[in-house]
C-alpha cells in the first residue's frame, strides 16, 4: 500500500525542501519506487535541489488542471531508477491547486508509486492544507528556536484536526519531529534550544536531527540531493533519518560536540 | 487583575435567582387532586404552598424613552429571536434617575409584550409607578439590594444555570454535563470550549492553545497555553494544572497573565487557581 508523506513546518526557510529531496532520494536508494510532488506552486524549488530545473515540461498544476498527464508530467531521476519528481508551476499560485485535483492525482501516484513525498508549501493556507490533507504521515521539519517551534506546533494542531484523516474519523496522521540545522555549540552556550527542549515542547516522536552543515548549501546549489553527499554529517544524518523512517532502529548522532583532533585545534581547521 | 473579554456575552441567571413563595405560579406540577365536583371535603388539601427558586430576566429601565427602548429591543431580537419568544420578564423601574417623569407602565409592558417578553412583576421604589402596578393588578417586588450581573442574550441559548441564594428554600439540582476529555496534545492555534461542565486534558497545551469550560479546567501535562474557567460567570469554578507554566489563567472573567503569573514563587509547580471576591488564589496542590 503507498504511503503519502508529507514534509510541512508551518515556518518558511526551515529546510522543507532540502528534507523532501534527501528523503525522497533516501527512500529510492533503498529500492522503493518514490516521488515527489512539489507544493510549493508559484515558488518552486525543488526541481532546484533535485537538479531537474531544465527539464520541467509539464507541472503539478498542468496535471491538476488536465492539460497533461501524469506520464508526461513526472520526470525521471538521473541518478536513481525508481525516483520521480512532479514539479511545482512557477507562473501560477496555490490558489491554481483544487481539493478534487490534488485528490486524483494523488490516487494517480499511489497506484505506481510506494511512497509519496509531498513537500509543503510554508505557511498554513491552502497550499500547506493541500499538501498535508491527504497524508499518512507526516514530518514536521522544526528548527532549533523558538518562533519555528512556534508555527510547528500549530502545523501539529492543524495534522490532527484538519486533514482527511481526521475529517473521516480514521487513525490519525503518524507525526514525526525532524530537527533541522542543529548546531551542538550554540546549544551548549545557551544560544540555540537543544534536542531535550523541542522534544519536550512539542511532545512528538524524533525521527532525526539534522546538524547545520556547509553541505546543505553545496549540495542545493549543485542540485545534488544532500543524501546523496555521503562524507558529510547531513547527508549521514539525513540516511540514519529514512532508515527509522521505514522502521529501523537507529542511533542518533551528531548531537554532541564535535571533538577536534589535535592538529585541528592547532591549526584551527573545520 | 482585571476582567476578561468573554464576560460580554456571557448568559448568567440574573439577580441570584428571584424567590417566589407560590410554588405553581411556573411549575406544572399538578397540586390539586382529582375529586369529584363540588364535593371536596375540607380534610383533604385542596392546594400546597412551594417555595421554588427561579433564575429570571430583569428588564432594567435606565431611562424612560420608551421609543428608544421600542428601537433597542428590535435590534436585540434581532441577535438572538430564541431568547425573546414569551420570556417571563421583571421589569425593573427601581434603577431609574430621580425626576425621570412618570412612567406609562401599560405602554411600557405593549413594548415588552411586542417584543417576546411577557411583564410578571415590576420592581420598584417611587411610590407612582407602585400605584400604577397596583392599578393594573400587577405584583410589586421590592427593590433589589442583591448584585445584577448584565445578563447578554447569547444566540445559542442555554438553560441558565441556577445561581447560588443565601438561603434557598429548594435547592434546584444542576443537570451534570458530562466532563469533555482531551488525551492528546492542545496545539497552539487550537480552542477548546468544554459547555456547560468540566474540561479535562490528560496532555501538554502548547503556547497559543486555549481552553475554555462553563466548569472547572484540568491539566495534567504541560499548561503553557491560555485556560479560562468558569467563563459563563460561574465564580466557584476552578483550575487545576500539574506544571503551570500558563500564558493566561482566567475565573468567571478574572485574570492573570504570563508576566503576573511568573512572578509567583509557585510558577512551574502543581497548582489549583480559585477565585475569592475578584482575587484570584494559587496554591500548591
Amino acid at each position: 500500500m503507498a504511503k503519502i508523506l508529507v514534509v510541512t513546518s508551518g515556518k518558511g526557510g526551515v529546510g522543507k525542501t532540502t528534507t523532501s529531496a534527501a528523503i525522497g532520494t533516501g527512500l529510492a536508494l533503498r529500492g522503493h519506487k518514490t516521488v515527489i510532488v512539489d507544493f510549493d506552486v508559484g515558488l518552486r524549488n525543488l526541481d532546484l535541489i533535485m537538479g531537474c530545473e531544465r527539464r520541467v515540461v509539464y507541472d503539478f498544476v498542468n496535471v491538476v488542471n488536465g492539460e497533461a498527464n501524469l506520464q508526461q508530467a513526472l520526470i525521471k531521476d538521473k541518478r536513481l531508477e525508481n525516483l520521480f519528481v512532479l514539479a511545482a508551476s512557477q507562473t501560477r499560485d496555490k490558489d491554481a491547486l483544487t481539493q478534487e485535483g490534488v485528490e486524483k492525482v494523488l490516487t494517480q501516484l499511489k497506484q505506481d508509486f510506494e511512497y509519496v513525498v509531498c513537500d509543503s508549501p510554508a505557511g498554513i493556507e491552502k497550499g500547506a492544507h493541500l499538501a498535508m490533507y491527504f497524508a499518512d504521515e507526516a514530518i514536521v521539519v522544526t528548527n532549533p528556536e523558538v518562533s519555528s517551534v512556534r508555527d510547528s506546533d500549530r502545523m501539529l494542531g492543524l495534522l490532527a484536526s484538519k486533514s482527511r484523516r481526521a475529517e473521516n474519523g480514521e487513525d490519525p496522521i503518524k507525526e514525526h519531529l525532524l530537527i533541522t540545522r542543529y548546531n551542538p555549540e550554540r546549544v551548549s552556550n545557551g544560544e540555540m534550544l537543544g534536542v531535550e527542549d523541542v522534544k519536550e515542547i512539542l511532545s512528538v516522536a524524533l525521527l532525526g536531527v539534522i546538524p547545520e552543515s556547509q553541505a546543505v548549501l553545496k549540495a542545493s546549489n549543485q542540485g545534488v540531493p544532500v543524501i546523496l553527499d555521503d562524507q558529510s554529517d547531513a547527508g549521514q544524518a539525513y540516511s540514519d533519518t529514512v532508515d527509522r523512517l521505514l522502521g529501523k532502529t537507529v542511533e542518533h548522532r551528531f548531537l554532541d560536540i564535535k571533538k577536534k583532533g589535535f592538529f585541528e585545534r592547532l591549526f584551527g581547521g573545520n | 487583575m482585571g476582567r476578561a473579554f468573554y464576560n460580554g456575552s456571557a448568559w448568567v441567571a440574573a439577580n441570584g435567582g428571584y424567590r417566589y413563595k407560590l410554588g405553581h405560579f411556573f411549575r406544572n406540577k399538578p397540586s390539586m387532586q382529582t375529586m369529584s365536583l363540588n364535593q371536596t371535603p375540607d380534610s383533604v388539601p385542596v392546594f400546597q404552598l412551594k417555595g421554588s427558586m427561579l433564575a429570571i430576566t430583569v428588564l432594567e429601565l435606565a431611562q424612560n424613552d420608551l421609543e428608544a427602548l421600542d428601537r433597542q429591543l428590535a435590534a436585540k431580537v434581532a441577535q438572538a429571536p430564541n431568547f425573546f419568544s414569551n420570556t417571563p420578564l421583571v421589569l425593573a423601574l427601581d434603577k431609574l434617575p430621580s425626576g425621570s417623569g412618570a412612567i406609562d407602565l401599560p405602554g411600557l409592558m405593549r413594548v415588552c409584550r411586542h417584543h417576546g417578553l411577557r411583564t410578571l412583576a415590576i420592581r420598584a421604589n417611587r411610590i407612582e409607578d407602585i400605584a400604577a402596578a397596583i392599578a393594573i393588578d400587577m405584583p410589586v417586588l421590592p427593590p433589589s439590594g442583591a448584585r445584577e450581573r448584565a445578563l447578554e442574550p447569547d444566540p445559542e441559548v442555554k438553560k441558565p444555570e441556577p445561581a447560588p441564594a443565601p438561603t434557598p428554600p429548594v435547592v434546584v439540582e444542576p443537570e451534570i454535563k458530562p466532563t469533555r476529555i482531551i488525551t492528546s496534545p492542545v496545539r497552539g492555534g487550537q480552542q477548546i470550549y468544554a459547555q456547560g461542565g468540566d474540561l479535562v486534558v490528560v496532555s501538554s497545551v502548547s503556547p497559543g492553545a486555549e481552553l475554555l469550560a462553563d466548569g472547572n479546567i484540568h491539566v495534567y501535562g504541560a499548561m503553557r497555553g491560555r485556560a479560562l474557567a468558569g467563563i459563563k460567570g460561574n465564580t466557584r469554578a476552578r483550575i487545576f494544572c500539574q506544571q503551570m507554566t500558563a500564558e493566561m489563567v482566567s475565573i468567571a472573567g478574572q485574570y492573570k497573565v504570563c508576566e503576573d503569573l511568573r512572578r509567583d514563587p509557585l510558577w512551574g509547580a502543581g497548582v489549583q487557581v480559585s477565585l475569592s471576591g475578584d482575587v484570584l488564589n494559587i496554591t500548591r496542590l
